[in-house]
């Protein structure tokens, strides 16, 4: 028989049913619908750590302290103490393909200033850290090389804490506490917003590194140290300089393990990324699982179609249907019932998405890829789970169908 | 005269569980191009099982089958589907229409399954069917929406739509009463007049009588094959029963 016959009798059907087809496709519209939210919840998430990683900085390269083993214990990567405070400035002045370098020592402090206090994050950076985060100053100075060398105490502020301690005066020029001891205010920063995570960046002050290492902390090494190499083209140049200069400076001998590690910020995000890779396959593979679900779904009410409809059947057969063609009707009315339901889902993702993009912080990206593959998957599970009852159907004998009850 | 059915031993045996059912026991039948013939007898007679045979249902055990000249026993699955379509209408006691649908659609069914007719062809073929049974206005109707009658009218025009070389019937008036049974017998008279085989299985004496010949089978052999004498013509008959009003 011609398709379009077929596809015609498949439909007409479909719409005698409409309520108990409908409930069929559900399965499929939900299926497909939960694969293309849920990968393009996975891929927003993935897309907005690569944002927030090139964030950081410019061309960045990290500098991490190296697992620290003495007699056999391997400690934490951070209870290493081999960065000091004066490689950030070593890194700066002889790197050729170096444009900034700065120190980073983070710590929660409460700080009393005006007349409230506030608990945040203070973080000692050296000059060079606006450059490399981009980031600029919208009142006052940002502190210089000299305040760092002399441990001056003088911070700039993030916006948000300049709005919680001074929310009707200008910040600067004025004093606050942090852990006590008084530090002038010579400068507030430019909003730079929230992070993918959330976290509100405009909530820190910045502090000269040595001054926080010595007054503050008390210690003579840093968490980290970041590095912005001159142009994108230099960063593995950079990378291998800073690598150089560091073992120069910390008097490693060829052979011997170095007592850091640097990372360029591609390498992080990499990582990350594959993190969130796995979490997109993790997402994908459950909400493919409902997607299967919704095919026994189909598989079971042709089923149930293919008894009700048996003496159909024997009419068919009778008047020279071919056993193909009791196959075929039965198969197509279960692929269109899947196909439908794909096409429904991939409407109902594609609204979902918006709705979740604009009223909610998860962001979500709707991969065409995905779409197709959820749009291909619906139409093979069409086939797959209607093959069987379409099977049963054409393997009716027409005597036993036409005396059916 | 060209032999529409020729039958030669024809035996046909069922398994019923550990039960062996010789339902035919050596079954010779010719029926010619333009007979009108009635197979009859009790039930359990085989009648039905010589039926389905007949109408490439079921398959015999032995003997040989020969429909419109070609030798059943060549044939494949496919093969049979294509002479219920071409070859052969049938028309059922319960009528056998497809329901929620119309009986415009009903009649275009056997088209739609036959290869040789063009689609724009379909439509056509199958009002022309309708007219000849006198259903011209109810093309649009749901068999819910028709009498019984009007049903067995639009099954006889699916019966037909492909211009078959025989049309069977399975106790067509099995559901009617007895003026609408001979309304129908009628049409049947009318159609063989026009010169269209018809096979009708029944066990009614009287319906029989419509027919010009009548073959009775008993305990699966055949017992009688005569001409019918006082042949009934549904036309007359019809002016002896009054309407119902």
């Amino acid at each position: 028989m011609r398709l379009l016959v077929l596809l015609k009798i498949a439909l007409k059907s479909i719409l005698k049913n409409k309520m108990r087809s409908f409930l069929t496709s559900l399965g499929i519209i939900i299926g497909v619908c939960s694969v293309i939210v849920m990968v393009g919840v996975g891929q927003g998430s993935q897309q907005k750590i690569e944002d927030s990683i090139s964030s950081l900085g410019t061309n960045l390269i990290l500098v991490f302290p190296n697992y620290s083993r003495v007699g056999g214990v391997t400690s934490s990567r951070s209870s290493r103490q081999s960065l000091k405070a004066d490689d950030p400035q070593y890194l700066a002045e002889n790197g050729e393909f170096i444009l900034a370098a700065s120190g980073s020592i983070r710590s929660r402090q409460q700080v009393v200033g005006g007349d409230s206090n506030w608990n945040t994050e203070v973080e000692g950076v050296d000059p060079g850290y606006l450059t490399i985060k981009s980031w600029a100053i919208e009142s006052g100075t940002f502190f210089t090389e000299r305040d760092n060398k002399s441990k001056k105490k003088v911070c700039v502020l993030g916006k948000t804490v300049a709005d919680a301690l001074f929310p009707n005066t200008d910040a600067v020029g004025q004093r606050l506490r942090i852990g006590n001891k008084p530090f002038m205010i010579i400068g507030v920063l430019t909003e730079k917003g929230e992070t993918a995570m959330g976290n509100d960046q405009d909530d820190i002050i910045l502090a000269p590194t040595k001054t926080v290492l010595t007054r503050l902390r008390g210690r003579d090494y840093l968490n980290q140290i970041y590095v912005s190499a001159i142009n994108e083209d230099a960063i593995e140049a950079a990378q291998a300089e800073v690598t150089y200069l560091l073992q120069q400076k910390h008097g490693i001998e060829a052979g011997e393990a170095d007592d850091f590690i640097v990372r360029t910020q591609t390498e992080i995000t990499d990582m990350a990324s594959e993190t969130s890779k796995t979490l997109t396959l993790l997402l994908a593979a459950i909400a493919g699982v409902s997607l299967v679900v919704g095919g026994i779904g189909i598989m079971n009410i042709m089923l149930v179609s293919v008894t009700e409809r048996t003496r159909e059947i024997g009419i068919r057969l009778a008047i020279g249907a071919r056993s193909n063609d009791v196959l075929r009707q039965f198969l197509y009315e279960a692929i269109t019932l899947s196909l439908a339901g794909g096409f429904l889902g991939i409407m109902l993702a594609f609204g979902i998405s918006s709705f979740m993009n604009r009223f909610t912080e998860i962001n979500t990206v709707i991969n065409p890829q995905i779409v197709m593959v959820a749009a291909l998957f619906s139409g093979a599970v069409g086939i797959f789970f209607g093959y069987y009852p379409a099977r049963k159907a054409a393997r009716l004998n027409p005597i036993d169908a036409l005396r059916y009850e | 005269m060209n032999k529409v059915i020729e039958m030669r031993g024809i035996v046909k045996n069922y398994q019923m569980g550990e039960l062996e059912v010789r339902a035919l026991r050596g079954i010779d039948l010719e029926i010619v191009s333009g007979e009108f013939v009635a197979i009859m007898g009790a039930s359990g007679s085989g009648k039905s099982t010589l039926m389905n045979i007949i109408g490439c249902l079921d398959v015999h055990s032995e003997g040989e089958y020969y429909l419109d000249g070609e030798n059943i026993q060549d044939m494949e699955a496919d093969d049979f589907a294509e002479i219920r379509n071409v070859k052969i209408g049938f028309v059922f006691q319960g009528f056998n229409l497809l329901a929620r649908t119309t009986a415009l659609e009903n009649v275009e069914l056997p088209l739609l399954y036959n290869k040789s007719v063009k689609m724009r062809e379909v439509v056509t073929k199958a009002e022309a069917a309708l007219k000849l049974v006198g259903l011209g206005d109810r093309m649009d109707h749901d068999p819910s929406q028709l009498s019984g009658g009007q049903q067995q009218r639009v099954a006889i025009a699916r019966a037909l739509v492909n211009n078959p070389a025989l049309i069977l019937a399975d106790e067509p008036t099995g559901n009617l009463d007895s003026r609408t049974s001979v309304e129908v017998m009628k049409l049947f008279q009318d159609l063989n007049d026009k010169g269209i085989t018809i096979v009708l299985v029944t066990h009614e004496r009287d319906i029989a009588e419509y027919a010009q010949r009548k073959v009775v089978l008993k305990d699966g052999h055949k017992i009688e094959d005569s001409p019918i004498t006082k042949r009934r013509i549904a036309a007359t008959d019809l002016q002896n029963i009054p309407e119902e009003g």
